[in-house]
């Protein structure tokens, strides 16, 4: 079980949280002007990635808002949580200034699934 | 519907069925005295309120209610009008029966009038949830059976309402006093909910094993 920590809400189980799949996965600027292979790559393709991941994440039992999570997809430490619409914190220095991120509310190290 | 509820008389009170009715004789029988004791409030004039705190609707809206919350967990309200925070712009104003319209209350109204054309609802979600009473020294032991919150009271304060989920239900939860707790549960899952609570107090009436 991982314990999320959700922007509005605090420290909160996994179970209240629904996953959104992969984040910062643009729309295109001209849907219509996509041929069926480009708009089943937007559509359907994801990155599988091993490592840390960006991805979002819903609150649907607490206060039912979208935010985005980067996640280590090996050892499910939550690296960083930060408001949609905000670029992905990259660099461990972007990580630990941005204002999203509640240091110290992280899942253990190996939490298990 | 609000809009289509008749005039209140005994009529219409006799017939109305609250979604835990079922389960009064189990609450009454189920109940722990001075331990853990579950029952159901019903028909409590609940509101949907979605609005921006910091906007002029939000302020005349807070104007009726006694105040807006500001973050989860807080409570706001005045006298018997409360108002529990459910996500950044969305509350729950929470009133006594008499306070729904089809009852003579203007308190939909007033709040209706307050939003006027600003940005954002007021709807009457009076049908949606139910209410139950749980009290006793028991009933945080009651919940943490079900409930993955911190429910220790140095953590969660009296006066404090989360949305979370007790027994894979998702609820309201408002800790009314130290051992006393509200529970909002959905219509539809308060039967569930009720045999669920009843079965996590039992255990409380048989002598404690040393």
């Amino acid at each position: 079980m991982l314990l999320i920590s959700c922007p509005n809400c605090g420290s909160r189980d996994e179970t209240e949280f629904h996953y959104g799949g992969q984040a910062h996965v643009p729309y295109p600027e001209n849907p219509n002007e996509l041929n069926d292979v480009e708009w089943s790559r937007y559509l359907f393709y994801r990155e599988n990635t091993k490592g840390a991941f960006a991805e979002r994440w819903l609150h649907s039992t607490g206060c039912r808002q979208w935010f985005n999570m980067l996640r280590d997809t090996v050892t499910y430490d939550i690296q960083a949580i930060y408001p949609m619409g905000t670029p992905r914190p990259d660099s461990p220095a972007a990580t630990s200034s941005n204002p999203g991120t509640k240091p110290g509310t992280t899942a253990p190290e190996g939490a298990t699934k | 519907m609000a809009e289509t509820a008749a005039p209140a008389t005994k009529k219409n009170l006799s017939l109305r069925t609250s979604p835990a009715a079922l389960l009064r004789a189990a609450f009454e029988t189920g109940s722990v005295r001075g331990s853990a004791e579950l029952s159901e409030t019903s028909f409590l004039t609940m509101v949907g309120v979605r609005v921006n705190r910091d906007s002029g609707a939000g302020q005349r809206i807070a104007s009726v209610t006694g105040g807006l919350p500001a973050k989860c967990g807080e409570v706001a309200g005045a006298g018997d009008t409360s108002v529990l925070w459910l996500g950044p712009e969305e509350f729950m104003v929470v009133a006594p029966v008499e306070a729904h319209e089809s009852l003579g209350g203007d308190l939909l109204q007033a709040l209706r009038e307050a939003l006027a054309d600003g940005e954002g609802q007021v709807v009457d979600l009076s049908a949606n949830r139910t209410t139950f009473e749980l009290t006793g020294p028991r009933s945080r032991a009651v919940l943490e059976k079900g409930c993955s919150l911190d429910l220790h009271p140095r953590v969660l304060k009296s006066g404090t309402a989360l949305s979370t989920e007790i027994g894979n239900i998702p609820v309201v939860l408002w800790k009314i006093s130290d051992e006393s707790f509200r529970i909002f549960p959905r219509a539809s899952f308060a039967e569930f909910l009720g045999r669920w609570l009843l079965d996590a107090m039992r255990e409380y009436a048989s002598p404690e094993v040393p």
